[in-house]
């Protein structure tokens, strides 16, 4: 897990969890959340290099359910946005080199 | 932070207790992640030899129960809170945490951990295993939802897990009984301590993670399927449009079942109380004796008992919803609203299950994290609209409100009044959680997590002991609370007797209290009967309706006339609706004053509570007309008597 240094929001090709669309996957790199909150959600099955599969969301797409390691467990907009991924090479999101 | 933060002033901490005495003082703890199933196990295991309490110094819950075991010993069992690891970061955690190594001096350190793992979930939840291991304490893995498993294609081969773990392991359907047997036989027998075995870092989850998949693959833990029916059944429930539509449809069929499935049972109730009250009457000869148990105690419990059926319908909607899973979807529909106030996600459950009771849902939002959200939760869950309003709503609303058909044959016109009536408690908690969190109680975020289980058929079972257990707590609460209450009310209104007899009802020493009161309610349109169910109710909400029941049984006037009726000659409409609306904001609940001061720790908070509740419930209903004309307008004209 990283803390986040900056707030600064990196170069285009950082990824977070909210960029997924129900039905796309993708691995997780890090978190982005104070110690605590990040091992909760760790315990949970968020460790980095597991593979998340958006789900289902509450009417307008907040918050999302996620499927990882067996569980599906929702998250907010705010938490997921933290949640640093690297899209599966099998489905380049558009405007990816 | 510490724990007795919480304890000052309440007096020696108790031992911890079970509901009967216990043949040999072995000792389990029942302990797992959230969802595992644990719960189910435990009823499976206890039956009906369960009691809840509270952990003494701190609010967590404790469920301890006796498991009778097949060769006649008996086990006491403690049924802890959900965990995710021993490091804990809420209340609930840190007492399971504490209780599993021995650190609360009142609950004796468990001779056995019974784990309970979701089977169909394995590697991830076996990560709890390295901690518990750990403790060196005889323990039993139990692998539940085996049927599960199975069902969707998954295998476990218990054998090698156990040599894997050091530990025995069962693998057990809690739901469908299957494998209990092995638990029985482990509670039996001398209980081993776990064989020493190579353990990860406690502290780092990605090891414990590491472990927990290398243990599961040695014991070729196949994981099952994802569940199709819960992918399908999401895709109705959790559709942009059809989700929130159902989310409405379901909260109105609870409304509008309990006011048509529950009125033959009432009726039958009602009729049960007349007819042997009118045995009673007959057998006895007449004596102080008699009034007392004829006004009093009949008219009285007797009043407040007929709405068993409603609250227990009520309890058995909340029971599906929890049990099937669905309860979790809703919360997920009503996030964002929660979000919009300043809540979380998890707010919403305590703040459904004070529907149900507003104790409960104060003591279940320990497992909200953060501190403020917590107790702004606590602060508005009273508001919510508690099974103890219900009975005094609903017998305003038939005696005020023809039921006139509003959407056909589906919404009569008295579960819209009601509905309202529930709306305008969420509205007043909402908005005050809004102020709250705007203000005092501003604080920063913390992550919102919601566990999503797949669902399941309710069992009878389950749903059937929490009926049980609801029934029980409702029935109790008549039989000594309101029963008192009655009782002191009978007393003061005999007294001072005149000429050897009791005065009228107005001279009494009740009717004094009730006209002394009668100047500062007459704004609202209330007189002074009303008055002395106003203060008796402070015991308890529905204990106004036991009260008027004893005070028209006693008054002359009135003792001929229905409850409804008598109502009816006593309040204006306008009346009526102010009482009504005293009553979803005034913070009338002992108990409930009681649980916010442990839970916040002082006076302060309850004070406030009371205080800004009161104030509500005084000024929300502002009189249209002058306060003489209320009182003075001629009775409405007759509704005819009809019934739910």
């Amino acid at each position: 897990m990283q803390l986040s240094g900056n707030n600064v929001q990196p170069e285009t090709s950082s990824k977070t969890l909210v960029d997924l669309r129900r039905g796309d996957a993708a691995t997780l790199d890090h978190i982005d959340l104070p110690g605590k909150d990040a091992r909760r959600l760790m315990e949970l099955g968020f460790l980095p290099g597991v593979r998340i599969t958006a789900g289902h969301s509450a009417p307008g797409g907040d918050p999302r359910v996620f499927q990882v390691d067996g569980s599906e467990i929702a998250l907010r907009r705010e938490t997921a946005r933290r949640l640093k991924v690297r899209l599966d090479k099998t489905r380049p999101a558009p405007g990816m080199p | 932070m510490s724990e007795c933060g919480d304890c000052h002033g309440c007096g020696a901490a108790s031992v911890v207790e079970f509901p009967g005495p216990l043949a040999s003082p072995k000792i389990v703890a029942l302990a797992g992640p959230p969802n595992s199933g644990k719960t189910t196990l435990f009823n499976r295991l206890t039956g009906l030899r369960q009691k809840v309490a509270n952990f003494p110094g701190v609010t967590v819950e404790q469920h301890t129960g006796i498991a009778e075991l097949p060769d006649g010993r008996s086990v006491g069992i403690i049924d802890l809170p959900g965990l995710y690891s021993l490091s804990p970061q809420s209340e609930d955690e840190q007492v399971a945490h504490d209780v599993l190594t021995g650190e609360r001096p009142d609950t004796p350190r468990p001779e056995a951990i019974l784990l309970v793992l979701d089977s169909t979930n394995l590697s991830r939840h076996l990560m709890l295993a390295a901690p518990i291991l750990a403790l060196g304490v005889p323990t039993l893995i139990i692998l539940n939802m085996a049927d599960d498993l199975r069902n969707r294609g998954g295998h476990v081969d218990t054998r090698q897990l156990s040599a894997q773990l050091g530990a025995p392991v069962a693998l057990v359907s809690a739901r469908q009984g299957e494998g209990i047997d092995e638990v029985f036989e482990f509670l039996a027998s001398a209980m081993p301590a776990p064989a020493p075995m190579e353990l990860p870092v406690l502290h780092d989850v990605p090891k414990c993670r590491e472990w927990a998949g290398r243990v599961g693959s040695r014991a070729s833990y196949r994981p099952p399927v994802p569940p199709k029916w819960t992918r399908r059944l999401d895709s109705v429930f959790l559709h942009p449009v059809a989700g929130p539509l159902v989310f409405a449809v379901v909260v109105v069929a609870v409304f509008q079942t309990i006011f048509t499935a529950a009125v033959p049972l009432m009726d039958g109730l009602r009729w049960l109380f007349e007819v042997s009250g009118k045995w009673v009457a007959a057998t006895l000869p007449d004596s102080i004796f008699r009034s007392l148990l004829i006004e009093g105690v009949w008219s009285g419990v007797g009043s407040v008992v007929v709405f068993l059926p409603q609250v227990l319908f009520l309890f058995l909607f909340i029971g599906i919803l929890e049990d099937s899973g669905y309860l979790a979807r809703a919360a997920l529909i009503a996030d964002r609203t929660m979000a919009r106030v300043g809540l979380q996600g998890k707010s919403f459950i305590p703040l459904l299950s004070a529907y149900a009771c507003a104790v409960p849902a104060i003591l279940s939002t320990r497992t909200i994290e953060n501190k403020r959200d917590r107790f702004a939760t606590i602060l508005i869950a009273p508001f919510m609209t508690c099974s103890a309003r219900l009975p005094v709503y609903t017998l305003i609303i038939a005696a005020f409100l023809p039921n006139r058909p509003v959407l056909g044959p589906f919404l009569g016109a008295r579960a819209t009044a009601l509905l309202g009536l529930y709306l305008l408690g969420f509205l007043a908690a909402v908005v005050t959680a809004r102020v709250l969190k705007s203000s005092i109680l501003k604080s920063g975020h913390t992550p919102f997590l919601l566990e999503m289980p797949s669902y399941r058929w309710p069992t009878m079972r389950s749903i059937g002991l929490r009926l049980f257990d609801r029934a029980k707590v409702f029935l109790r609460r008549a039989g000594t609370v309101i029963l008192l209450v009655t009782v002191v009310l009978w007393i003061m209104a005999h007294l001072p007797p005149v000429n050897g007899k009791a005065p009228a009802i107005e001279d009494s020493l009740a009717g004094t209290v009730g006209r002394t009161l009668e100047p500062i309610i007459k704004p609202l349109g209330f007189n002074w009967k009303i008055g002395i169910g106003l203060v008796t109710s402070l015991a308890a909400r529905e204990t106004i309706i036991g009260t008027l029941g004893a005070i028209y049984g006693m008054d002359p006037e009135s003792h001929k006339l229905g409850l409804q009726k008598a109502l009816q000659h006593d309040l204006t409409p306008g009346g009526a609706v102010a009482l009504l609306v005293f009553f979803a904001f005034a913070m009338q609940c002992i108990s409930t004053i009681a649980v916010v001061r442990r839970e916040t720790g002082g006076w302060k908070w309850p004070i406030l509570q009371f205080t800004y509740m009161g104030v509500l419930a005084y000024g929300g209903r502002v009189p249209r007309r002058a306060p003489d004309q209320v009182i003075a307008a001629s009775p409405p004209p007759p509704l005819p008597e009809t019934r739910w």
